[in-house]
């Protein structure tokens, strides 16, 4: 498959003190490790475990994801913004490798 | 000799018939043991109340690949009043862990929503731990028309 692809939706503005959501998605197939290929033999689990977002470097939100999560994580939160910045958010996979994006917000 | 090697073998096909039978009726149980100890891990053995914390999911899910899930816990978000993470668990899942979500004083509200896998018909339920140590719980069941967990 394609390399996962991370996408969020963030609002561009937003006013001091407003209770944001934030939704995101990653292209992942999360493979259970419980699905067994044409061969008989099971496909080894591969799954994003982890994601986090981090607020002007403090971490705001994090998620611990098991096998049980769908296919392409989907995850809504919500943030209280205080002040401008910049959000980051990461996917970790269990094999190490990490997908992350950034996304800036203008708070007035 | 003969007899006794006949008995011993009845014996053992009867053994083996009764353990099969055994491991199957006791399977689902074991889920749900595993999703209590799981639970019981989260909180630190302590049963948590009922109340405070919403599921929001279909009643019916047609495909258990992806059921939306949305969970929601009373909280101010501020102060001592601050939900510090919530555990969602599919009671008849081969493995009932589904994800933790942990919050921050910068969570503005404790709500978070996802998608998830289910094997089956079963119960969802979703344990929120507060910053005082209380912990709280709330569970809806959702039928589910064809799992999705692969196999």
């Amino acid at each position: 498959m394609a390399d996962p692809k991370p996408r969020v939706k963030v609002p561009k503005t937003a006013s001091k003190g407003d209770v944001i959501t934030i939704k995101t998605l990653i292209s992942h197939k999360m493979e259970t490790g419980l699905r067994k290929g044409k061969d008989g033999k099971p496909i080894p689990r591969k799954i994003i475990n982890t994601f986090t977002c981090e607020f002007n470097g403090q971490q705001v939100f994090s998620t611990n994801l098991e096998p049980a999560v769908s296919a392409n994580p989907y995850l809504e939160f919500s943030v209280k913004v205080e002040e401008s910045g910049t959000f980051k958010f990461t996917w970790i996979e269990d094999d190490g490798a990490t997908y992350s994006k950034e996304q800036e917000i203008t708070v007035n | 000799m003969k007899t006794v090697n006949r008995r011993h073998v009845l014996m053992i096909g009867a053994g083996a018939a009764a353990l099969g039978l055994v491991g199957l009726d006791i399977h689902p149980a074991l889920a749900e043991g595993k999703a209590d100890e799981l639970i019981k891990a989260f909180t630190g053995g302590a049963a948590p109340q009922e109340g405070r914390v919403t599921i929001s999911a279909p009643e019916i899910a047609e495909n258990g690949n992806t059921v939306p899930v949305s969970v929601s816990v009373e909280s101010a978000m501020s102060g001592d009043d601050v939900v510090e993470s919530v555990m969602l668990v599919a009671e008849g899942n081969p493995n009932p862990g589904v994800a933790t979500f942990n919050f921050s004083s910068m969570s503005g509200q404790a709500g978070a929503s996802t998608r998830i896998r289910m094997a089956k018909t079963q119960r969802i339920i979703a344990v929120a731990k507060m910053k005082d140590g209380s912990t709280y719980m709330g569970a809806k069941t959702v039928k589910v028309t064809i799992g999705g967990c692969g196999g």
